[in-house]
């Protein structure tokens, strides 16, 4: 049984008087993949963005109950979300490349941003992190051209290559591939499970194929609850709620 | 169905709104064209570097007033240029902030009040306290003017970038001022750029606020404490002159006041494009 990384107890997430989310505990154990499935609307995304605090910026949003980061709770008070973004990265939908950026600086924004001025380390982890991402032999000779010229399946493995430039332990991603071609959501779908030895990912998709070829886990979500949460395998092959069966068999969503 | 009266129906709507593009730039060409010809006999040597003659008498030029208009602009634009960016960058930055309900409201006064009005309230804060004319003051009066349109524009580009922007920057677990900073600010630089420029040919343009702050002087004067000449200034006293080389010099003046502006907007446009 692997670690446990981060989890979730009794999370409820409120916009205005609506709860989107609803009482959902998730374990997220230690470099796996656990993906969030469930129809448009149901949560997931909300979810996704309480567990780095991405929801401070909204005044009309509400978290309720607790997200555990290594054993802290990552909403105490006096805790600084900035730090918890630190270790918990996140990649977006749409690819968002800085506009004003080249692609190395784009990929070590978040360390030159904060002051590591050393070139040699710098180059360092550029290469690191694209070599991660799969993009280096794509871009190494082009490295100072802006990032935005590069096309969008090029665009999302560099903000990949830039959240993981600064080493996160927890990697969340919000539909990657969803605005991609097959052939790109491929590099990122075989870029995840090599990531997955360094790094805990939590994808949120729309995509079931795509939870069940990269995922050890899978949660359900309906409705802003979390109806299921299993293995991969036993969650798509042998589902325990009826509800999940209907989704997983294409009856809804 | 019947493709011919279609097409005709097409060229009829596409030749009126030609027809509107010309009447809305008539009156543009008309003022620059009148401007060009009514002024380019003023401008000589003697207009660029001379003080003005005393009345009366022919000849002398517009350098106080051609000094004064670029260190009175300046001051404002560094004045009026950091407050109004950073009540920009507060509204579309940080929208909890509880300083957005009134700077939102001093923005929207602040855009109707008459230019005369900001000269007395410079009149006011800075030449009574003072105790006498001065360029600073006029400065003071302009920047006023200047604030709200500054705000305005910066917002506005603001709220034109993606909010996924500001997102990917937090994610990275940079503080949010170092997103605002390093990331927003940049993206929008052409547009603020705009904002700035817009606000200075608004405020370089104004004689009435420097009425009785900047004041006026016919002598070559670089403190900035003390009263100084503006263009516009030059502009509105010689006009209504009753001396012909004055207005004559009065036209030179309009025409190298567009100039002046013509190259502000063409420089700093090149500079940001880099």
């Amino acid at each position: 049984m692997e670690a446990l990384r981060m989890e979730t107890e009794n999370l409820t997430v409120y916009y205005g008087k609506h709860a989107g989310v609803r009482g959902v505990s998730l374990p997220v154990y230690d470099r796996t993949i656990t993906a969030l499935i469930g129809p448009s609307g149901c949560g997931k995304t909300t979810f996704l963005r309480a567990l780095n605090r991405m929801h401070d910026l909204n005044p009309v949003v509400r978290v309720e109950g607790r997200v555990r980061l290594d054993d802290e709770d990552i909403y105490a008070p006096g805790v600084d979300p900035v730090v918890i973004r630190r270790k918990v990265g996140m990649v977006f939908q749409r690819p968002t490349p800085f506009p004003t950026m080249s692609i190395f600086e784009n990929v070590v924004a978040g360390l030159r941003l904060v002051g590591v001025r050393d070139r040699d380390r710098l180059r360092e982890v550029a290469e690191r992190s694209l070599r991660q991402a799969a993009l280096w032999d794509e871009v190494k000779d082009r490295l100072n051209e802006p990032a935005v010229g590069l096309s969008g399946g090029q665009q999302q493995r560099i903000s990949i290559a830039r959240a993981l430039a600064v080493e996160p332990e927890v990697l969340l991603m919000d539909e990657p591939t969803s605005a991609l071609d097959p052939i790109s959501t491929q590099a990122i779908e075989d870029l995840l499970v090599d990531l997955k030895e360094q790094v805990t990912i939590v994808i949120v998709t729309h995509n079931m194929q795509q939870a069940a070829r990269v995922s050890d886990r899978t949660a359900f979500f309906l409705d802003g609850e979390m109806i299921e949460f299993g293995p991969t395998e036993q969650l798509f092959t042998n589902p325990t709620d009826p509800r999940t069966e209907a989704y997983i068999t294409g009856r809804f969503g | 169905m019947n493709l011919r009266r279609r097409y005709l129906r097409d060229r009829i709507m596409v030749a009126f709104v030609y027809l509107g593009t010309l009447v809305v730039l008539l009156p543009l060409g008309f003022i620059l064209v009148h401007v060009f010809l009514s002024g380019v006999g003023a401008l000589n040597w003697d207009f660029f570097t001379k003080p003005p003659a005393p009345p009366g008498e022919p000849g002398g030029g517009m350098l106080p007033a051609i000094v004064g208009t670029f260190v009175i602009d300046l001051m404002a634009l560094a004045m009026g240029g950091a407050l109004g960016l950073g009540g920009g960058v507060l509204m579309a930055e940080y929208p909890e902030h509880p300083l957005n309900r009134p700077l939102r409201l001093v923005a929207n006064v602040l855009g109707g009040v008459p230019a005369i009005l900001m000269g007395l309230f410079a009149f006011v804060v800075v030449v009574l306290p003072m105790g006498g004319f001065s360029a600073f003051s006029g400065s003071v009066a302009l920047a006023v003017l200047m604030i709200p349109i500054i705000m305005r524009a910066t917002e506005e580009v603001l709220r034109m970038l993606p909010w996924e922007l500001r997102e990917a920057g937090l994610a990275l677990g940079l503080p949010r001022w170092r997103v605002t900073l390093s990331l927003v600010l940049p993206a929008a630089k052409g547009g603020i750029v705009t904002g700035l420029l817009l606000a200075l040919a608004r405020a370089a343009g104004e004689a009435a606020p420097l009425l009785f702050t900047a004041f006026g002087n016919s002598f070559l004067s670089f403190d900035p404490l003390g009263p100084m000449d503006s263009l516009p200034l030059k502009i509105y006293v010689y006009a209504i002159s009753p001396y012909e080389d004055w207005i004559r010099q009065a036209w030179g003046a309009a025409l190298l006041l567009v100039l002046l502006l013509m190259v502000t907007n063409y420089l700093a446009r090149r500079a940001v494009r880099r």
